[in-house]
């Protein structure tokens, strides 16, 4: 339970803040001292934070899906032809500026949500699957010889040796993955995406630095919180599957 | 009984087992002896298709094993490679029961199988059970990776060179344990090394390969006594062959016995019958010993042994 407490502290402060954003305008008065509006109020923060969060959800949900399929089947022998191929377009996917692929989705898919949904899919893919291969192909030899070689079909292999021993890397993955896109989100703003990139770049175009700190703030915490909760799913994962060798 | 007919091998160009016959009865521990890259291994990993064959036939009872479902064929030949291939994540008694969950076995018997095993190799379930693979030592772990090889009482042993990673004492150590369980369980066993020491203790009859062929295919006795060829000759030590023949018979074949047992008077050195005459004539030459006191499994002396007769009779 102990490992959780940071997280669910994090948590906290963060709906607290986007519930109650007026307890800091000290702060934000001391930061622009002739204005008048100081709190950004047309939209709700929550709502903002919600539908971020949404966002880099289910950006993560399917680029985990396919990273770790797309991994799987590079490792599988049917597949290793291709191993080569998909590492390089990962790696061509992280090179593309997340800008680039809204300008290039925007005329096809139109404003709002599913072109930032596309970047955010596409730019999170590579550290997900990266990590797979790393993961999969970091298993000791002898143990995947030693499950083929005493019975267990292909697909036992992979759900009972593969997966849970290549799992602590993927897991480290999808946490570089989720922050770099709780980042990124913010840009879907630009072309009509409600997130809490809506207050900074409102921030940026009225010059008022009090609407992009709170912007900031709350995706600064966001990932905050995201990062401490996979580092708590992390440490989970050790106690499971791979206790320490000194431990009597 | 495992059959194979003229089979081969081949990687690209490269012919890794060429055209071998090789007939292991039931309950024979065959040893595939050869230096490195000379197709002992692929042979024994063609047995359990965890390579293809390029042509002939492998028969397993009769049956070919191209016929087999290759998972089928696995579950029922315990396998124990050199790394020991242990799942890091899995504690010693999960490693053990892998098998018979496979074969979803109920939980009882598993765990009543589980203990029995630890029990057989030596390594005690109160304290072992519960670890994990990275806490044991290599002696342990290679335990661990027999008894999970024999955990549902598999018909055929395959072993990879598994007691080649661990140090000399510990080896030794694992040969006499391997020998005693063989007397217990029968396995037919095919096992690889390139240690001929290994092979001529363990083996009823040993296959000597290079190059992909099987030289001699015969009792460790006989590849001592008439090497095939000069390859076989030098591989088991033209040198020191008559002291190998003396560690191959028991004390057993040339002691004198006494009309009956006696019961031992405490503090007398001597040798068991299931001792080998190297090591009585050792101990005899160490001590300056006309003979020494021979006793059974139960402490009782049976009779004596001495230097003469086994100097002229011992190989």
């Amino acid at each position: 339970m102990r490992v959780w407490l940071p997280s669910i502290l994090l948590a906290l402060v963060l709906c607290g803040l986007s519930a109650a954003m007026p307890v800091l305008e000290p702060l934000f008065h001391w930061v622009e001292p002739d204005r008048q509006r100081l709190i950004y109020d047309r939209e709700s923060f929550l709502f903002l934070l919600q539908n971020h969060l949404t966002l880099v959800v289910i950006s993560a949900a399917i680029g985990s899906l396919v990273a770790v399929a797309g991994g799987i089947f590079a490792t599988r022998p049917s597949g290793r032809d291709f191993l080569p191929l998909v590492s390089q377009v990962a790696s061509i996917g992280q090179t593309f500026p997340p800008v680039a692929v809204l300008a290039l989705a925007v005329p096809v898919l139109g404003f709002g949500e599913a072109p930032i949904l596309v970047a955010l899919v596409l730019y999170g893919l590579l550290p997900i699957l990266r990590n797979t291969l790393a993961g999969l192909e970091g298993i000791d030899p002898a143990v995947r010889e030693a499950a083929r070689g005493m019975g267990m079909s292909p697909m036992q292999v992979l759900v009972r040796v593969e997966l849970p021993l290549a799992g602590r890397v993927i897991l480290a993955g999808i946490r570089t993955s989720v922050t770099i896109n709780i980042a990124t989100a913010a840009i879907g703003s630009t072309i009509g995406a409600r997130t809490l990139g809506d207050p900074v770049i409102a921030g940026l175009v009225n010059g008022n630095t009090a609407y992009v700190l709170q912007g900031a703030i709350l995706i600064g915490l966001l990932a905050l919180t995201t990062d401490s909760l996979f580092e708590a799913l992390e440490r989970t994962w050790d106690r499971r599957f791979s206790p320490q060798p000194a431990m009597t | 009984m495992i059959e194979l007919k003229n089979v081969t091998r081949r990687f690209g160009d490269a012919v890794a087992v060429d055209n071998i016959n090789l007939t292991i009865e039931t309950g024979e521990v065959c040893v595939l002896v050869g230096s490195s890259g000379c197709g002992k291994s692929t042979t024994l990993r063609m047995i359990n298709r965890l390579l293809p064959r390029s042509s002939g036939e492998i028969l397993v009872d009769g049956e070919d094993i191209a016929t087999m479902n290759p998972q089928q064929l696995r579950l029922n030949m315990g396998y124990v490679i050199q790394g020991t291939g242990l799942f890091p994540h899995w504690t010693v008694a999960h490693n053990i029961a892998m098998v018979p969950r496979l074969l979803k076995w109920p939980k009882e018997r598993i765990d009543a199988r589980v203990e029995e095993l630890m029990t057989l190799l030596d390594l005690d379930p109160a304290t072992h059970a519960g670890k994990y693979p990275q806490q044991l030592s290599g002696g342990q772990a290679q335990r661990v990776g027999v008894a999970r090889a024999l955990a549902a009482d598999p018909n055929i042993l395959l072993m990879d060179e598994p007691f080649g990673a661990l140090d000399a004492i510990t080896r030794e150590n694992l040969q006499l344990e391997m020998l005693r369980i063989q007397q217990q369980v029968r396995k037919t066993t095919v096992f690889v090394t390139h240690d001929i020491d290994e092979a001529l203790k363990l083996a009823t009859r040993i296959a000597v390969m290079d190059q992909g062929r099987i030289l001699q295919h015969d009792t460790p006795e006989s590849i001592l006594r008439r090497p095939a060829s000069g390859f076989v000759e030098n591989l088991v030590g033209k040198q020191d062959r008559g002291l190998k023949l003396m560690s191959l018979r028991p004390v057993r074949d040339l002691m004198t016995r006494h009309g009956s047992p006696k019961p031992s008077e405490t503090g007398t050195e001597g040798v068991r019958e299931d001792d080998n005459l190297r090591l009585a004539l050792s101990i005899m030459l160490w001590q300056d010993l006309p003979q020494v006191a021979v006793f059974n499994a139960q402490g009782q002396e049976t009779g004596v042994i001495s230097r003469e007769r086994i100097i002229q009779e011992g190989t």
